[in-house]
């Protein structure tokens, strides 16, 4: 949880600015004002310490600020008490047993700061001012952590409004045939980003409504689809993604090598990949035969030395999904 | 199975920050290709794999894995754990082999979640 603010001489590059968790960045984007507890417990400094422990125990808290004429002067916390207690004094004054020297932090500060604080110095609480110094609220590690988590479940309904958003896509839109359509380019050996088109497809999916067994089943396929591009053409090539309300269209096409036996390419095991590709994991053959079992229709066009056209589709009006082994949510296909 | 208790039953190592280890695994698959993976593993299965390269996380995230284990104590490079980051799938490392990693998980009670592949449209075969 405690973030790793970046020493101030150090500059924030690509590779740093990826590591950072999504809670760092929230430390550095919430506001303590927006985590605080606002109007809390106050003491005054002629409160009777058995007052203080009498209202601490029906509060249940384990500390608060001492105020006088709205203005901070101190704290209580379980340790004065303690050390009230050890004295058998409790009915002094809290303005004798108080800690004066307050440790504060500004409603507009970044949490972040808070945490530098409740790292370095191991109190537990930080009473909260604005910029006149007067008090308006308190900070525990507690409200820290539930406001970040707040702040995340957020971010998680952020992702459910685009969701809802996209989904409603065609709603509006009046034509005797509405469709969505994306482009991807692939490059040739591309292996490290091998996979970075069918996962924005799935995600484009997810997002426009599509039930989880129908984005996978269209993932695994434009990703064979996607490895093969990489993998065995000349000089890349592009997928095409058509979104209707009741089918998904996918075309995968290049300008060579071609594919001298189509029918045989589709057979399960059969493969011309090199050693090297092996070694990656693909080239086993799989491929064609995987596509065919993900989509309800598939069709390979090939020319030797002109290049290859592999179409499939995948229907969203079907109750059983093919070649899936589970059928896909009927109310979960686009809408 | 939680992933939490996952990494617990194979002396594993968490390699990457992001992912949910409170996700629910149902079952396993092991194996090093994958089109093999992708053709046969289940959604939310462990995938148990020697294969280091970020391809590994892509079939995952297209496959709805649950966590992937780096079989022998390999350690994947850079590329492969930013990408897990990203997609937030777990990566773990255990210094079991896949026999005994099969073994000690399937005795944990977790099923086999790897389809044959052999069940495919007849005319292809």
């Amino acid at each position: 949880m405690t973030p790793t603010p970046p020493s101030k001489n150090v500059l924030i590059n690509d590779q740093v600015a990826e590591n950072i968790t999504r809670t760092e960045e929230l430390a550095y984007e919430l506001r303590v004002n927006e985590v605080m507890t606002s109007s809390p417990k106050i003491l005054s400094p002629e409160m009777i310490m058995r007052d203080v422990v009498e209202m601490f125990r029906k509060a249940r808290i384990s500390g608060a600020p001492v105020v006088q004429d709205e203005n901070l002067v101190g704290i209580i916390s379980m340790e004065d008490l303690i050390h009230c207690l050890c004295q058998s004094d409790l009915d002094a004054q809290a303005s004798k047993y108080m800690t004066r020297n307050v440790l504060t932090v500004k409603g507009t500060d970044p949490v972040v700061e808070a945490l530098k604080i409740f790292v370095s110095s191991k109190v537990g609480r930080l009473p909260v001012i604005d910029d006149q110094g007067r008090l308006i609220g308190i900070l525990t590690k507690g409200d820290i952590t539930r406001g970040l988590l707040k702040a995340l479940q957020r971010d998680i309904q952020v992702e459910e409004i685009r969701k809802y958003r996209a989904s409603h896509l065609f709603e509006d839109i009046e034509s005797d045939r509405t469709s969505l359509i994306l482009r991807y380019n692939i490059k040739p050996r591309d292996f490290t980003h091998g996979g970075a088109a069918s996962s924005n497809i799935k995600r484009a999916l997810l997002r426009l409504g599509a039930s989880p067994q129908i984005a996978r089943r269209c993932g695994i396929a434009v990703y064979e689809a996607e490895m093969n591009l990489i993998i065995h053409t000349l000089r890349g090539g592009v997928i095409r993604v058509e979104i209707e309300p009741n089918r998904i269209s996918i075309e995968a096409y290049d300008d060579g090598p071609g594919i001298p036996d189509v029918e045989l390419a589709m057979k399960p095991g059969y493969s011309t990949a090199s050693e090297e590709i092996r070694e990656l994991g693909f080239g086993a053959g799989m491929g064609l035969a995987n596509i065919a079992r993900c989509v309800d229709n598939m069709v390979i066009e090939s020319v030797v030395d002109k290049g290859t056209r592999l179409k499939m589709r995948i229907n969203l009006d079907k109750e059983e999904s093919v070649g899936e082994g589970y059928s896909s949510r009927l109310d979960g296909g686009i809408s | 199975m939680k992933v939490s208790e996952l990494i617990r039953v194979i002396n594993g190592k968490l390699i990457n920050d992001g992912a949910d280890l409170e996700r629910e695994v149902k079952g396993g698959c092991g194996a090093d290709l994958m089109s093999d993976v992708l053709a046969s593993i289940q959604p939310e299965a462990v995938l148990l794999t020697g294969l280091c390269n970020p391809q590994v996380v892509r079939t995952a995230q297209m496959a709805d894995v649950a966590a992937i284990v780096f079989v022998r104590g390999k350690n994947p490079p850079r590329e492969t754990i930013e990408l897990a980051t990203q997609e937030r799938i777990a990566l773990i490392t255990s210094p079991f082999g896949m026999f005994e990693l099969c073994g000690r998980l399937y005795q944990a009670g977790l099923p086999s979640l790897e389809r044959s592949v052999s069940d495919g449209p007849s005319d292809l075969e």
